[in-house]
This record gives structure tokens, C-alpha cells and sequence, in this order.
């Protein structure tokens, strides 16, 4: 079972005690955009083998939504943090660089 | 290889059963192929055999990083039926159920086909009215399914519990000739029947790169080397992303994990498949007499073939409501496969972005029941680049918007 930290009030939470919400920094796209970037917003995902940026919902705790990177082949998690950002906090990239050398998500790395 | 047959068996029984011999070949991987198809579960060696039989295209290479099978073909809870709402999906489905029908005698290997029957409950008001829709659609589209009183259903499931009293039974959807098969022999058949026709099966091959160039596929790299093909079919279930990404294109997918768990084996007490989709849990009882119980998935993305415990807690407990008779089952094993999920829960069979690659995913958390009709239409699609099963399954309905809904009208455990 996943083992979250919520960043917003501390509580270790478990999975059942959350929700989960999907791909995390997702670029939001509207009208006056192309079709390709359209689609893109609202169906193609990086579903990876590996370090992964996802929302989750304190839904049972605080009811805020948040972040997590997590690893999606070992289910280890490296870490939570606000949903007010467009990027994981450099201490969680680093994290991640110390467990997964050379990892890659998107444009971070 | 030979045939199997009573006079094989009695031959055998005579001679103490050693001149069987392998059921396939196991060959080193050829320097080029006509077609490679990556991944030998069912959908995968499906499309392989139906493009030698139907499409004589025999020069084919079917490349899988484990063993046959070893996915979500072994993971999954047999079930057949061909109850959907939506044209597109009833048509590759029936076709899909009627292959199975003839499957054992077509591979002259026995896939054990149970036509038993699949039920689906209706516990809601609201799903006695989408059943019902459901089953006129089905008579529109030539898939013979009803609804039934609860009455009926209590006696086809002596078992059931019809009185709620949360979920009380309010009907049926029924379809008689739905039912289970076994679930390895598909894929062991399907592999016979294609190292029979001068294929290879190459196991413990893993992909490890796509070559292109022009916008056009050159071969595979992998872990037994490099092989050139002409035509490549991508038909991997949960790792479609990680190929879409060697390839170089993107996918509308997500991969989850899908949970089943059986039971300790007990004396025969039902013999149709029951699905209850507003508790979320289905079940039938396998021919070793274990009760085979599935629910729904995870919903976040997941590589590690195992799911969150407390799924099968939910779906435990409602069944109980529903079959009082499982309280106190032991359960025997547990097991998760991953399942690639798209957007309208409908698969893709599709060319891509790349010339000559084609992919065949997205079936979810039903691919099982689809494993023939999709072989036969993905062949087709690859061997004369268009389908008349697939056309509506093209990667452009994202785009375009022309979903084939499935999530909402198949009222399925998702």
C-alpha cells in the first residue's frame, strides 16, 4: 500500500486514505490552441516505467490536492509537495538523481 | 509436429507417452522478417496466426521479453461475452466470440471454451434501464443477449442472494452463449499453430529500440540482436508507452494494475459467470472448482504486476452481500496484471505516425474475450493496411472526437 506524507498538514496517509488524480504539470490547453496540442492536454501521458509526477487529494485528511514523485516499477516514493508549483522542488530532483541516475520526465531531469 | 487426436493419445498410452515432443519450436531470431510482431500473449500470437492463415503471410517473427503468455493473458479471469452497447465494439467482440466457438477444432488444440452463459446483475433502477438498452442494441447488432426476471436469475444461480438488502437482484443481462475458456492453452495453441506454419516464436527476446528511417520502420533492435522486418505490429497491453516511446510517438494510455484472486477449490455450485458491476466484483467457478473473483482497478499508474489490497477488500465484501455461500473461503492466490487503459476504456487498433508499425493495445481491463477478433482484424489491418473491424479503433478518433464510449455504456467494471 502507497504511504504518502501530506505537505500540507503532516499526516502520514495511506493510499486508501487518498485519491489519486494523474499526471502532474500538465500544460493546460484551450480554445485557440491546435488540435495537436489539444489532444495532447487531454489524453496523450507519459505513463513511464519509472519515475513518474503525479496530483493526489488528502480526500479523507485535509482535502487538498498535492504532489508526489513516485516510482511506477518499484512503487518507492520520493517525495510530496505543494500543488502551487510548476516544477518539483530541486530537493526532490535530487533525491530522485541519487536513487535513479540519469532519470528523465518530461523536460526535467 | 503432431497432430492431437484419440489416436494419438491411445498410440501414446502404448508407448508411455514419449513421442510427443514439443509443442513449438524455439529458434534464434532470423536477420529479417517480413512482419515482426512484438509481444506473444494472445492478442499478439493471434495476429500472427491470422496473417499466415487468412493473409498467407508467413515470414513472420513474434518477439515476446518473457514467456508465452506470461502477461495479462495468465493474469486475468477468462471471461467471454460480447454485450456491448456500442456498434463498433459488439462487432470485433461477437466476432471475437464466435472464433472461440471453433477455436479448439480451428488450432486442433483444446481451449476448453465454455459456453456456460455471463450474466451481468442489475442492482440499480438505472442499470435495469441500461441493460435493457443494452439488449436491444445486441438484437440490433445480431448478438443474442436478454434481460431477465430475478426469478429466473435465482434459478440459473441457485447460489445468489436475490433480496439484497442493500443491492437487491432486479434482473439480468443474459447472455447463454458468453462463457470462460482457458486462458494458457490460447496462447499455447495460437503458438503451435504459428511454429507449424514456419514461424518463429523467439522468447526472452526484448526489444530494446526501434529502427527508423524516413519515417519508415527498418527493424528491431533487441536483446538477441538486430532484426530487420517490414511491417512491425506493436501489441505489448500494458507496456504500449514504453514501445510508443522507442518508436518515437506519444499514446493516449495509461498503465494500471487489475487484480483477479481464486478461491480454495469447492464442489461445483455455479456454473455461469456472474458479474455484478454496481458492487464492482465478478465471479465464476474455474473446472478445478476454485471460485475465480475479479474487481475493478487501480487508478494510478503502475509497472509492478501487483495492486492495493484494499481493491480486493471492496470487492471481496461486496460479493459476500451477493453470494453469502463465499464468506468463509479461503482465498488461494492473488495476482495483478497490467492493463493499458485509454481514454474511452475502447481499444486501438491502428497504423501510427510511423510507416509500416501498427498497434494493437488499449484493451483494458477486457482483452481477454477479444483475443481472436483482434488477431483477425489486426492481420488484416497489417497485411492490406486497412479493416473494416478496426476503421472506427484508429488512433485519430482523439482527435476527432469520435469516441467509441465504452466507460459509460458497457456499465462494466472498469
Amino acid at each position: 500500500m502507497l504511504i504518502f506524507t501530506c505537505p500540507y498538514c503532516g499526516i502520514e496517509a495511506d493510499e486508501t486514505e487518498l485519491t489519486p488524480g494523474g499526471e502532474a504539470h500538465l500544460k493546460r490547453f484551450g480554445p485557440g490552441s491546435s488540435d495537436e496540442e489539444f489532444e495532447g492536454y487531454l489524453f496523450n501521458r507519459e505513463n513511464p516505467k519509472g519515475v513518474h509526477f503525479e496530483r493526489w487529494r488528502h480526500v479523507y485528511g485535509c482535502g487538498k490536492w498535492f504532489h508526489a514523485a513516485r516510482c511506477t516499477l518499484t512503487l518507492e516514493v520520493f517525495g510530496t509537495y505543494s500543488a502551487q508549483t510548476f516544477e518539483p522542488p530541486e530537493e526532490i530532483k535530487e533525491r530522485i538523481r541519487a536513487k535513479r541516475p540519469g532519470w528523465k520526465w518530461r523536460n526535467f531531469s | 509436429m503432431k497432430r492431437y487426436s484419440v489416436f494419438a493419445v491411445a498410440r501414446e498410452a502404448l508407448r508411455y507417452h514419449q513421442g510427443w515432443g514439443r509443442a513449438w519450436r524455439s529458434p534464434e531470431p532470423k536477420k529479417k522478417y517480413e512482419a515482426i510482431i512484438i509481444g506473444a500473449g494472445g492478442h499478439g500470437l493471434a495476429t500472427a496466426y491470422y496473417l499466415g492463415k487468412n493473409h498467407g503471410l508467413k515470414n513472420v517473427a513474434i518477439l515476446e521479453k518473457g514467456w508465452l503468455g506470461g502477461g495479462n493473458t495468465g493474469r486475468n479471469t477468462t471471461i467471454i461475452r460480447s454485450n456491448y452497447l456500442q456498434d463498433a465494439s459488439a462487432a470485433i467482440y461477437e466476432k471475437a466470440r464466435s472464433l472461440y466457438e471453433t477455436m479448439s477444432q480451428d488450432l486442433n488444440y483444446n481451449v476448453m471454451f465454455s459456453p456456460r452463459g455471463v450474466m451481468m446483475l442489475a442492482q440499480t433502477q438505472h442499470e435495469i434501464r441500461g441493460y435493457k438498452r443494452t439488449a436491444h442494441a445486441n438484437a440490433l447488432q445480431g448478438v443474442s443477449t436478454e434481460f431477465i426476471t430475478p426469478d429466473r436469475v435465482k434459478s440459473l444461480v441457485p447460489i445468489i442472494n436475490i433480496d439484497g438488502p442493500r443491492y437487491p437482484v432486479l434482473g439480468a443481462l443474459w447472455q447463454p452463449r458468453g462463457g470462460t475458456a482457458r486462458h494458457d492453452a490460447v496462447a499455447w495453441g495460437y503458438a503451435r499453430a504459428c511454429s507449424e506454419m514456419g514461424m518463429d516464436v523467439i522468447q526472452q527476446c526484448e526489444v530494446t529500440g526501434i529502427r527508423r528511417q524516413n519515417g519508415q520502420v527498418q527493424g528491431v533492435e533487441t536483446s538477441k540482436g538486430s532484426i530487420d522486418c517490414e511491417k512491425l505490429g506493436i501489441v505489448v497491453a500494458g507496456h504500449t508507452g514504453v514501445l510508443a516511446d522507442m518508436a518515437g510517438f506519444r499514446m493516449p494510455i495509461e498503465s494500471v494494475a487489475l487484480q483477479a484472486l481464486v478461491s480454495e477449490p469447492i464442489k461445483p455450485c455455479m456454473d455461469v459467470v456472474v458479474m455484478a458491476n454496481t458492487v464492482h466484483g465478478y465471479m465464476s467457478q474455474s473446472d478445478k472448482g476454485e471460485m475465480v473473483i475479479g474487481g475493478g482497478a487501480d487508478g494510478f499508474n503502475n509497472y509492478t504486476q501487483r495492486g492495493s489490497f484494499h481493491h480486493v477488500e471492496e470487492t471481496v465484501r461486496a460479493l459476500i452481500e451477493t453470494f453469502p455461500i463465499i464468506s468463509r473461503l479461503k482465498m488461494l492466490r492473488w495476482w495483478g496484471g497490467i492493463v493499458d487503459m485509454t481514454g474511452d476504456r475502447s481499444p486501438i487498433l491502428s497504423t501510427t505516425p510511423v510507416k509500416n508499425i501498427f498497434i494493437n493495445c488499449g484493451w483494458g481491463t477486457g482483452g481477454f474475450k477479444a483475443i481472436p477478433g483482434s488477431g483477425w482484424a489486426m492481420a488484416e489491418l497489417m497485411a492490406k493496411g486497412h479493416s473494416s473491424l478496426t476503421e472506427e479503433f484508429g488512433l485519430n478518433r482523439f482527435k476527432e472526437g469520435k469516441f467509441i464510449d465504452e466507460s459509460v455504456a458497457a456499465g462494466v467494471a472498469h
